[in-house]
């Protein structure tokens, strides 16, 4: 059989055929990164945004009462039919020893609610129903005000806004309107400022340092240069931990730094680093330099030098050559560095934890203490979601600011 | 043929699961509080029971808190027992967290001092947290009351005190000059929280915060702090393992408190840790651990094992007891996570 010469419009078709079925095989290549980053990055933050306002624990243990709180449509003390109802299932709820949870959740509603919630379902466990509000008030006074019940008739809803209020220091006063908290209370706006505080000073300080070592790095011949390139590596390859440990070590009172600074007569008493601001700002500056240093070097080394040779030829100063043509051109390296130093520097935490006091600690502190310590999972995610959408928030006005495109990341 | 390769892989993938199920079955896991008293606790306690019983034990250690006793019941049983604070004991107990335990394996609860008894939990040693300071710093005029501590004019440079409202309320009411009997009743007013935090403010650019039991020795021998709040035995180890001249100043005053061990509710060995406890809860094994770190026993049979100076680093016998304050286990039940709030607010800002 002889081979029939395809017609043109044939083969435009089995071309983009071809084109498709090379584009689906790329996509193809694409998908486990896909189903990783699925599993792995976009449904932990889904799930993590759900949890700052996830509102099940008195549903899980007080389940007929949460039903009835709900159609309750508040103000004052609930109807008596939902107090007998609320009373009976805190009794069982504490034979069950489940009552616990749920006093943890309203304690967040008001501090001393927990206390309130566990004597009372421990009295009402050796009583008999039915209940009335008289009952609850023998037992302790506080039943008979109405903030009480209002903040029951919040921890039944479906969902709540509780957290994500305390995450920005803010709080419903008893008649439900937002207020802010009491200034001894309030901590996350300030711990939030200082964040991006320590991130900026970091960046800055990254830069400072970073850009004329990469400069140098880009100009030294390769030789030298790989030398000096293993001098940045070596710290990048080396334990966090270690690092942080070892600047413990030099920064503290009577360590190298201060004996050294006292030995050239430059201080007459050690200063106070470690569990300080400096500690913070030095260790985390030095971590990070690796991530300003490499994304400039990359942009540095594609710059040919005949183009500051053609501007100092035309009669600029090295200055103005430098500052016309040479900087231009670095700044994609420069906006990189800074945009990966910030953006990592945001999330410090074990860094701070260790070299910082307790006036250095950034909102992963935070974040990490409600996780671990407290096991409040609504406080964590909704700092977690803030500290988010704040980056986010801010990487979008870079992007505008200084263009998406222009970034070189390495 | 492809088929059989299929159910080849299948199969390795079973097997493979298997296996981790297999690594999965753990040894008995026991959480203290690290550093120089578990050492202590390992020659004591832990290796003598794993000779007597040819069991193995695994190890870990902790920073205490109920958060995160609540975090490993929640999750899949990682700890069986562990050492606890009194307000951990009463909270856990209550959340159902904790386990209760067999009394009768423990030698009956008439064995025990009173406040050893509980429950879910069974004392083993009584501690104290007290004022120390490096006897070489200051040969002269040493520290020797609470109020010396928040006194930075005569004594310059930075102290440390416990991360949390625990301890530094009463050390700060304590150098507010409170006498140690009305503290409490102090600490149950508003007001007096309010002094209390006042007096922590007063010296709150010199306060340094320490989590583990091992960081106040640390602290002050590289002389980060000039004092420091620490618990007593941690201070009597480093003179005695490293040779230091640390100093507690006993007659400052000190908060004394009972440590318990506990068994956790979704622990899936419950019967062995219980015979970890039994033995560890024997009088000669207490002994054995006061003499290697100057925690009191709990059990009124141990305690007269022990010769007089050894009894006399201990927090809560006649020789230092009228410095001492027993720790209000109710105080702190109904209020350790208001005020733990509040001060990490204090903290912070």
């Amino acid at each position: 059989m002889e081979a029939v010469a395809p017609t043109a419009p044939d083969l435009a078709r089995r071309v983009r055929a071809g084109e498709r079925r090379r584009r689906l095989a790329a996509f193809g290549l694409t998908l486990p990164l896909c189903a990783f980053l699925l599993v792995f990055f976009v449904l932990p933050i889904l799930g993590m945004l759900r949890l700052a306002v996830s509102n099940t624990e008195m549903a899980e243990t007080l389940p007929r009462s949460t039903e009835a709180f709900r159609t309750w449509e508040g103000g004052g003390v609930p109807p008596p039919d939902i107090v007998d109802l609320f009373a009976r299932e805190l009794a069982e709820a504490h034979r069950a020893r489940s009552l616990a949870r749920f006093a943890t959740r309203l304690n967040y509603e008001e501090a001393g609610l927990r206390s309130l919630v566990l004597n009372t379902g421990r009295r009402l466990a050796r009583a008999q129903p039915p209940f009335s509000l008289d009952d609850l008030a023998a037992i302790d006074p506080s039943w008979r005000d109405p903030g009480v019940w209002a903040a029951i008739r919040r921890a039944a809803q479906p969902w709540t806004d509780l957290y994500v209020l305390a995450a920005l220091d803010l709080q419903h006063d008893a008649e439900g309107r937002i207020v802010r908290v009491p200034p001894e209370r309030a901590i996350y706006l300030d711990i939030l400022g200082r964040t991006f505080r320590i991130a900026a000073v970091v960046t800055l300080a990254c830069l400072v340092i970073g850009y004329p070592l990469a400069y140098t790095l880009a100009h030294l011949p390769e030789r030298h240069a790989h030398l000096l390139m293993i001098g940045v590596l070596l710290p990048f390859w080396t334990s966090l931990l270690v690092r942080t440990a070892a600047w413990i070590v030099i920064l503290q009172r009577e360590g190298p730094l201060n004996e050294l600074l006292q030995w050239l007569g430059l201080i007459d008493r050690p200063l106070e680093l470690v569990f300080h601001r400096p500690a913070v700002y030095i260790a985390m500056t030095h971590v990070l330099l690796p991530f300003m240093v490499l994304p400039i070097y990359s942009v540095m080394r594609t710059i040919h030098p005949s183009y500051v040779r053609a501007a100092l030829s035309l009669g600029a100063t090295p200055w103005t050559a430098f500052r016309r043509v040479y900087l231009p051109l670095s700044l994609p390296g420069v906006s990189a560095g800074c945009l990966l130093v910030f953006i990592l520097a945001l999330g410090y935490y074990i860094t701070p934890a260790l070299v910082g006091g307790a006036t250095d600690q950034m909102i992963s502190w935070f974040i990490a203490f409600y996780t671990l310590q407290t096991v409040n999972w609504g406080m964590a995610a909704a700092l977690g979601s803030i500290l988010l959408l704040a980056t986010l928030a801010l990487y979008l006005l870079f992007a505008r600011v200084v263009g998406i495109e222009r970034l070189r990341l390495a | 043929m492809r088929r059989r390769l299929v159910a080849a892989l299948a199969l390795a993938g079973l097997s493979a699961l298997a296996a981790t199920g297999v690594a999965q079955a753990r040894d008995l896991t026991v959480v203290s509080w690290g550093g120089a008293y578990q050492d202590a606790q390992r020659k004591a306690i832990f290796d003598p029971y794993m000779q007597e019983t040819g069991r193995k034990i695994v190890e870990d250690s902790w920073n205490g808190g109920i958060g995160a006793l609540r975090a490993k019941a929640e999750g899949p049983p990682t700890w069986d027992v562990v050492q606890v604070e009194t307000d951990e004991l009463v909270l856990g107990c209550e959340e159902g967290v904790l386990t209760p335990l067999d009394w009768e394996k423990l030698g009956g609860k008439d064995r025990y001092i009173p406040e050893a008894v509980h429950e879910c939990g069974v004392g083993n040693i009584v501690w104290a947290t007290v004022l120390a300071y490096d006897g070489d710093r200051f040969r002269d005029d040493p520290p020797k009351s609470w109020a010396d501590f928040f006194d930075t004019k005569t004594y310059p440079g930075q102290r440390a005190l416990r991360r949390g409202p625990r301890q530094a309320l009463e050390f700060a009411l304590m150098a507010d000059g409170v006498p140690l009997d009305r503290i409490y009743a102090v600490l149950r007013t508003p007001e007096g929280i309010e002094r209390a935090f006042r007096k922590l403010d007063s010296i709150k650019g010199d306060l340094i915060w320490w989590e583990a039991g091992a960081q106040p020795p640390q602290l002050l021998a590289s002389g980060e702090v000039v004092m420091t709040s620490a618990y007593n035995g941690r201070i009597s180890a480093a003179n005695r393992n490293e040779g230091r001249n640390f100093r507690i100043a006993w007659q400052a005053g000190y908060v004394y408190q009972i440590d318990s061990w506990v068994i956790l509710a979704n622990s899936d060995r419950k019967d062995e840790a219980m015979d970890f406890v039994a033995f560890a809860s024997r009088p000669d094994r207490q002994a054995a651990l006061a003499m290697l770190i100057p925690y009191g026993p709990t059990r009124v049979d141990a305690a007269e094992l022990l010769p007089p100076e050894v009894a006399a680093d201990i927090p809560g016998t006649p020789a230092n007891r009228q410095y001492g304050l027993f720790f209000d286990r109710d105080f702190w039940v109904e209020h350790v996570e208001k005020l733990t709030e509040r001060f990490n607010a204090w903290a912070a800002q």
